[in-house]
């Protein structure tokens, strides 16, 4: 039996080299506990050594590219499901295109879990200024990930973002990014973060760029589900917004129409004029 | 007129820009900071950073420069006869919102468009300005959409495309005569041109000079027009046979339907009506079978005789179920091109069943897993265990799908 430690910071490294060297030494599914951040306690702090790596097994990129993205995911059974997988493909040739097998389904659909956290990620952290007076501008966000998905997504952050200082707090894995050095951190409670005027001026964009005679409400939280809202400055506004769109409207429809400013008339003539000129 | 301030501007002035339907951001060229010079990435598809509650994607800081215009367009809230409170932002605020929205990771980037201010020229020099500021002294590689102004100078509209990832010129309405009379002072033939030379240069772009070196960067994302749907009386018909023109002559990315929608202070000359979301919608999903599933604009608006498309079941499922008779196809056996006018079939379910029939047979099971959308396709396909028996010439097939009579209410 093989109890396998898997750190919280690294995850995906060190599952595929112990994937590696176990399928080598051809150890079945059966014999191998995933252990990930410490989980099971002092009772398994005693593991076997791996077995060494003998030789490379080969397993299809596909695969190899699946389990990048699900070593992520939140489901405590991850590892062992992409273990017993791998275990299948040393025989099974084509299982990965066998898009109907309930087992790559399931991984899958884990994997997709995995593109979407990331995805939300990506969109809805939320920097705030930390004015600090150096050189470099320095930011931070506190964010609350379904998944473990700060370390593959913080490179995203770190190419777009490269010209600044900031961190992203979560209570999983904090992810700093300082003079172009990118470094992650154990989790942290949400840190007390200064105001940042900007925000009110992005709510004010929020509010009049949302067009009341369009409302629909359930495309926008499919898309945007509430557990975001508590991080996202603009969400204060929403439900002022839903409340307030028929009266809004209501009052648009009731408007008589209204007659045209006095400055109107002369810029037509103007404009008419010189639109004959053109021709 | 006492000064606007900040906040104040950008609520007039955003207020003003959200009748444009685009807040798209993907498809350009890949860029990054990562060499600290500059602030900004784009990465193929761009990301929604938020979403309003009419459920419309928030990617761009989508912004009129100003609302003060010189045109006399119906159905635009921005008409030179409309009361709307006017305002401007300087190049100054509209490059700091940008930047300061984009570090706190609010937006993909731009959308500026802007009213006719003096002249179609002057306009479009100012819009330029921002554009160039931002890209040369701010150093932003984020995405940038400019609206151009059709009957703006031809070498401004060719500057415009070297600094934004996307330029739009919206057609409007859907026919000439509709331009006309709703927006009397636009030239549809102006825009064609517009749209021409858009196109014209992004070709030249795009091939290699002999020394084998590219043209510069030109509109990477290509150009995207507007159509607004409802405010006039052409069909779905005229309008998708318009698209799919766009589309050819133009090699348009996108052409975006707008339900007309209510502004303040309407004209008389276009009364407000509820949007028509719905067709809005139906007109979307035509627009995709257009482009992605073989159809002919004739096949999808033959099912109605007034040219226009169901409103109560996709077009899709309207098409198969006048063509019954071509039906059911057996998922083992059938070719791409019937697969994918199979109702409930997107085109990723199509390519995992071609990828996972070269191993085995197919069950009814396993198209559910292949995220098939079952109760559309079941009466249209037979697998090795399905077979849909009579359900496929039952005579209330259509009722299936419909949705019962909608209660009506008071608009
Ligand atoms: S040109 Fe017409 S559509 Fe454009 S802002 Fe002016 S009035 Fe509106």
């Amino acid at each position: 039996m093989y109890t396998v430690p898997l750190p919280r910071i690294g995850t995906d490294i060190a599952w595929r080299d112990a994937a590696k060297r176990l399928i080598s030494a051809g150890v079945s599914p059966d014999q191998v506990l995933w252990d990930f951040d410490n989980e099971m306690g002092e009772l398994f702090a005693n593991a076997t050594p791996l077995p060494p790596l003998v030789r490379r097994i080969k397993a299809p990129k596909s695969f190899v590219e699946m389990a990048d993205w699900v070593v992520w995911h939140n489901d405590p059974q991850r590892f062992a499901r992409l273990y017993a997988l791998l275990w299948r493909l040393r025989h099974q040739n084509g299982l990965m295109q066998d898009r109907a097998d309930p087992e790559l389904a399931k991984l899958r659909q884990m994997e997709k879990g995995v593109h979407r956290c990331k995805h939300k990620m990506k969109a809805f952290v939320r920097f705030r200024d930390l004015r600090r007076n150096n050189e470099r501008r320095s930011f931070a966000a506190w964010f609350e990930p379904t998944h473990h998905t700060v370390e593959p997504t913080a490179p995203f952050f770190a190419r777009r973002f490269a010209d600044m200082d900031w961190m992203i707090a979560t209570p999983d894995v904090t992810a700093q990014f300082v003079d172009g050095n990118l470094s992650f951190h154990p989790g942290q409670p949400k840190p007390d973060l200064p105001e940042d005027a900007a925000e009110a001026l992005w709510g004010t964009y929020f509010c009049n760029i949302f067009n009341p005679a369009r409302l629909k409400v359930s495309a926008m939280t499919s898309e945007m589900p509430k557990k975001y809202w508590k991080n996202l400055p603009e969400a204060q506004h929403i439900h002022g917004l839903i409340a307030g769109a028929e009266a809004k409207v209501q009052q648009m429809r009731d408007a008589a129409p209204t007659l045209p400013p006095e400055r109107a008339a002369k810029i037509k003539r103007q404009l008419r004029d010189d639109q004959a000129d053109d021709v | 007129m006492a000064k606007l301030d900040l906040t104040q501007k950008l609520a007039i002035l955003s207020d003003a820009a959200r009748y444009d339907a685009s807040c798209a951001s993907s498809g350009t060229t890949r860029r990054d900071s990562r060499d600290g010079k500059g602030l900004g990435s784009t990465e193929g598809s761009g990301i929604c950073h938020a979403y309003a509650p009419d459920g419309r994607c928030i990617s761009l800081l989508k912004i009129l420069m100003t609302n003060f215009c010189i045109y006399d367009c119906a159905y635009c809230i921005n008409r030179v006869s409309s009361n709307v409170q006017r305002a401007r932002f300087s190049v100054d605020e509209v490059v700091q919102l940008t930047i300061e929205f984009y570090r706190r990771n609010y937006i993909e980037g731009l959308f500026l468009s802007s009213g006719i201010i003096q002249s179609p020229d002057k306009t479009m020099e100012d819009m330029l300005r921002i554009a160039k500021r931002l890209r040369e002294v701010e150093n932003f590689r984020g995405y940038i959409h400019l609206k151009t102004i059709p009957d703006a100078a031809p070498e401004l509209i060719e500057q415009a495309g070297l600094y934004a990832d996307r330029l739009s010129i919206n057609v409007e309405l859907p026919t000439d005569n509709s331009v006309k009379a709703y927006a009397p002072e636009k030239n549809p033939a102006t825009i064609r041109k517009a749209m021409g030379d858009v196109k014209a240069r992004k070709d030249v772009a795009g091939e290699r000079s002999y020394t084998g070196k590219r043209g510069k960067r030109f509109v990477p994302a290509g150009q995207s027009t507007q159509m607004i749907v409802g405010a006039d009386a052409s069909t779905d018909a005229t309008i998708l046979s318009h698209s799919t023109r766009l589309y050819g002559d133009y090699k348009l990315k996108r052409v975006y339907y707008s339900a007309f929608s209510p502004i303040p202070d309407a004209t008389v000359k276009l009364p407000l009506i509820k949007p028509p979301l719905v067709r809005e919608h139906r007109l979307y999903q035509a627009d995709w079978l257009l482009r992605f599933y073989g159809f002919g604009v004739d096949e999808i608006t033959a099912s109605r005789p007034d040219g226009n498309l169901d409103l109560d079941v996709d077009p899709k499922l309207a098409w198969a179920l006048q063509n019954r008779a071509g039906f059911p196809v057996n998922v083992n056996k059938a070719s791409k091109e019937m697969l994918l006018r199979v109702p409930g079939f997107g085109t990723r379910t199509v390519g995992r069943i071609l990828s996972t029939r070269r191993h085995r047979s197919l069950r009814y099971e396993d198209l559910l897993r292949m995220g098939a959308s079952l109760k559309k396709a079941k009466a249209f396909i037979t697998a090795l265990d399905w077979s849909p028996g009579g359900l496929t010439d039952s005579a209330d097939l259509r009722a299936r799908f419909a949705p019962p009579p909608e209660q009506l209410s008071l608009f």
